[in-house]
C-alpha cells in the first residue's frame, strides 16, 4: 500500500558539516600526561621483577644446570669451601615443610573463611576472629618461629613438622582474609537460585558457593603457599640444621632452599655462594611449577564461565 | 465451578526491618491457575511473592506477619523449615540466573539435591524439563556446553526447566520476561498456558498486556503513604477475575491504572 509521505528535497549542497574531530584542550592533555604517568608506573613496577629474574637467573642457571640433575639431587657438602652441587636435601626439605603447612592451614584457612562469611556475618565472635586475622596478619615471621620453638620444639625437637606449624601460623590468617573475599564476590543471585530449589544451606555452600569462589580461593592460597616456601627466619627456630638428606617430616632435623640460601650466601667462599644462587633459581623455580599445577587443576573444578 | 485454594493469605505483610513494605494483604490462590501480581514499582508485588516460598528468610532484618497458608499449613509456623517449603514452591527470578555450569548440571541440581543420583534416571528428568520449557530441540545436542553460552530468553526458559525439574507445586515467577525480547517473551508467555496444567502459577509483571494475555486472576497492589506513620507502603488494592479487573475494576484506583493514568 502506498504511503503518501511529503517530498523531502535533499540539499546539494550541505552548508554547515559539523566538526566532530578532537581538538586539542586541557581534557585532552590531562588524559595523555596521564597515560604516560601509569605506563611510567608500569615500567617501574617491572624493573625490579625483571631484574630479580634476570639476576637469580644468570647467576643461578649456570650453577643448577653445570651438573644436571646433581645439583637437584646431590647433598650438600659438609664443607662449604667445595665447589659445586648440590641442594637436594634442602628441596625435599622445602617440600616437607611448606607441604605440612599447606595440608594444615588452606583447609582450616578455607573452612574457616566460609564461616565467617556463611554462618557468622553479623556475631560478635566472627567480627572477634575477622580482627584477630588482621591482627596475625602483621606478626613478623620470626615471632611466629620463636612462638613455636617454645610451644613444640623446646618439647618434640627439631623436624620438618615444627617448620611446617610455623609457615602454617604464618599461612593461616592469608588464606583466612583471602577467601573471605572472594566468597563476598559469589553473586546473591546464585545462592537465591540455589535456595529457590529447596537446596539446603550447607549444599548450596558446597555445590554452589565454593565452586564460583574457587579460582580465587586458590590464588589467595598459592599467594600463601609462594610466601611461605621462602619464609627462612620461623624455619630456624623449628627446624634445626642440616645438609644430608632427611625424609622424615615428624623427626630430626632438617633443612630448606630458604636457610640454605642463607647459610651458603653469607659464606666467604665462591663454592657456596654459587650453591646458594642455584638454590635461589630452584625456589623460584617451585613457585613456579605450583603456581602452574594448581592454574590447571583450578580450570578443571571451576565452574565454566 | 468450585478451584481448591492453594495459598491463603489473611492479613498478610513483610517488614524489611521497622519498614513495613507491603501490608493488609488477604487472598486465596487457587490451584492450576496462573494469578498475576501487577502495580507500580514499590507496590510490594515482588515482596509479596517472595513472602510464598520464604525468600525472605535470607534477607537479613525481613520479617513475615500476619498468616500465609499454604494447603492449610502455615508457611511461618514453628517448626516449619525453609527448605521444605522450597521443594514444593519454586521460583523464577527477573534476570535469568543459570549457575555457572553446563546446562544438564543446571536442570539436574535440583534433583541431585534431593538425592536423585543416578544418571539414568538424571537423563530422564533433564530431557522431560527441557522439553516442558520448550527447550529441548535447541539444546539437546550441546547440554555439556556451558550455560551461560545462552541467549536470555533460553537462560530463562533454563532457569524455568530447572524448576519444574524438582516438581514443584508451585513456580513463582518474578517478572521473568521484563530482561527479555518480545518474540522470547511470547515463548515465555505460551509455556506458561502450558504448564498451568500441571502446575499452579503466580507471575509478578509490571506488563499489563501480559497479565491480561497469560493469567485467570489478577491482584492489583499499589504504594499509598500510611498517615500514621508516614512511609509509603504497598496494598492490596483489588483481586479478581483477570477479565473482569481489565474491563470493569471496581475499584478506581485500579481503572486509573490500568486505563493508564497513572503508574
Amino acid at each position: 500500500m502506498a504511503v503518501a509521505v511529503a517530498p523531502v528535497r535533499e540539499a546539494s549542497v550541505v552548508s554547515d558539516v559539523p566538526d566532530l574531530r578532537a581538538r586539542p584542550s586541557w581534557r585532552s592533555a590531562k588524559s595523555a600526561i596521564m597515560t604516560g604517568l601509569m605506563m611510567l608506573a608500569v615500567v617501574v613496577v617491572a624493573i625490579p621483577l625483571v631484574a630479580i629474574l634476570w639476576s637469580v637467573i644468570d647467576r643461578g642457571a649456570g650453577v643448577a644446570f653445570r651438573a644436571f640433575p646433581s645439583f637437584f639431587t646431590a647433598e650438600v657438602p659438609t664443607v662449604s669451601r667445595r665447589v659445586g652441587p648440590g641442594m637436594g636435601p634442602a628441596i625435599v626439605g622445602t617440600l616437607l615443610s611448606t607441604g605440612g603447612a599447606t595440608v594444615m592451614a588452606v583447609p582450616l584457612g578455607v573452612l574457616g573463611a566460609i564461616y565467617l562469611h556463611e554462618y557468622g556475618a553479623g556475631n560478635r565472635f566472627a567480627k572477634l576472629v575477622r580482627f584477630m586475622t588482621t591482627v596475625m596478619t602483621g606478626v613478623p615471621s620470626i615471632v611466629m618461629g620463636l612462638f613455636i620453638y617454645l610451644v613444640w620444639t623446646l618439647h618434640f625437637g627439631y623436624s620438618a613438622f615444627g617448620g611446617s606449624l610455623a609457615l602454617a601460623c604464618l599461612m593461616l590468617p592469608v588464606v583466612i582474609a583471602s577467601s573471605e573475599q572472594m566468597l563476598r564476590l559469589v553473586p546473591p543471585t546464585l545462592r537465591e537460585a540455589a535456595y529457590a530449589l529447596g537446596t539446603t544451606k550447607s549444599r548450596t555452600i558446597a555445590t554452589v558457593v565454593v565452586p564460583a569462589a574457587l579460582p580465587g580461593i586458590v590464588s589467595g592460597s598459592l599467594l600463601a603457599i609462594a610466601r611461605a616456601a621462602g619464609e627462612t627466619a620461623p624455619l630456624m627456630f623449628a627446624v634445626g640444621a642440616a645438609n644430608a638428606f632427611n625424609p622424615h617430616l615428624l623427626s630430626g632435623a632438617n633443612t630448606s632452599l630458604s636457610m640454605q640460601i642463607f647459610g651458603n650466601a653469607t659464606l666467604a667462599f665462591t663454592g657456596a655462594q654459587e650453591r646458594a644462587w642455584g638454590a635461589a633459581l630452584t625456589l623460584v623455580g617451585i613457585a613456579f611449577l605450583f603456581t602452574l599445577v594448581a592454574r590447571i587443576a583450578t580450570a578443571r573444578f571451576a565452574f565454566k564461565r | 465451578m468450585e478451584v481448591p485454594v492453594i495459598f491463603e493469605l489473611e492479613n498478610a505483610e513483610v517488614y524489611y526491618g521497622s519498614f513495613r513494605a507491603v501490608h493488609g494483604v488477604t487472598m486465596k490462590i487457587h490451584e492450576k491457575q496462573i494469578t498475576a501480581f501487577i502495580g507500580p514499582s514499590g507496590c510490594g508485588k515482588t515482596t509479596m511473592l517472595r513472602a510464598l516460598d520464604r525468600m525472605h528468610d535470607v534477607i537479613p532484618g525481613a520479617r513475615v506477619g500476619g498468616t500465609v497458608k499454604y494447603r492449610g499449613a502455615d508457611l511461618y509456623g514453628p517448626g516449619v523449615s525453609a527448605v521444605e517449603v522450597r521443594r514444593r514452591i519454586g521460583m523464577v527470578f527477573q534476570k535469568p540466573n543459570p549457575f555457572p555450569k553446563s546446562i544438564y548440571d543446571n536442570v539436574a541440581f535440583g534433583p541431585r539435591a534431593i538425592g536423585k543420583k543416578s544418571k539414568a534416571d538424571l537423563d530422564v528428568i533433564v530431557e522431560k524439563s527441557l522439553r516442558a520449557a520448550a527447550l529441548w530441540d535447541e539444546v539437546k545436542d550441546r547440554l555439556k556446553a556451558s550455560a551461560h553460552g545462552m541467549s536470555g530468553g533460553q537462560q530463562q526458559r533454563l532457569c524455568i526447566a530447572r524448576t519444574i525439574a524438582v516438581e514443584p507445586e508451585v513456580v513463582l515467577m518474578d517478572e521473568p520476561c521484563s530482561a527479555l525480547d518480545p518474540i522470547a517473551t511470547a515463548r515465555i508467555e505460551e509455556l506458561m498456558r502450558e504448564l498451568k496444567n500441571r502446575f499452579t502459577i503466580v507471575i509478578v509483571t509490571h506488563n499489563m498486556q501480559q497479565a491480561a494475555r497469560v493469567s485467570d486472576r489478577t491482584a492489583f497492589f499499589t504504594a499509598e503513604i500510611d498517615p500514621k506513620s508516614d512511609t509509603r507502603g504497598g496494598v492490596l488494592v483489588e483481586y479478581d477475575a483477570t477479565a473482569k479487573i481489565f474491563s470493569n475494576p471496581s475499584d478506581e484506583r485500579t481503572e486509573n491504572y490500568i486505563t493508564g493514568r497513572f503508574g
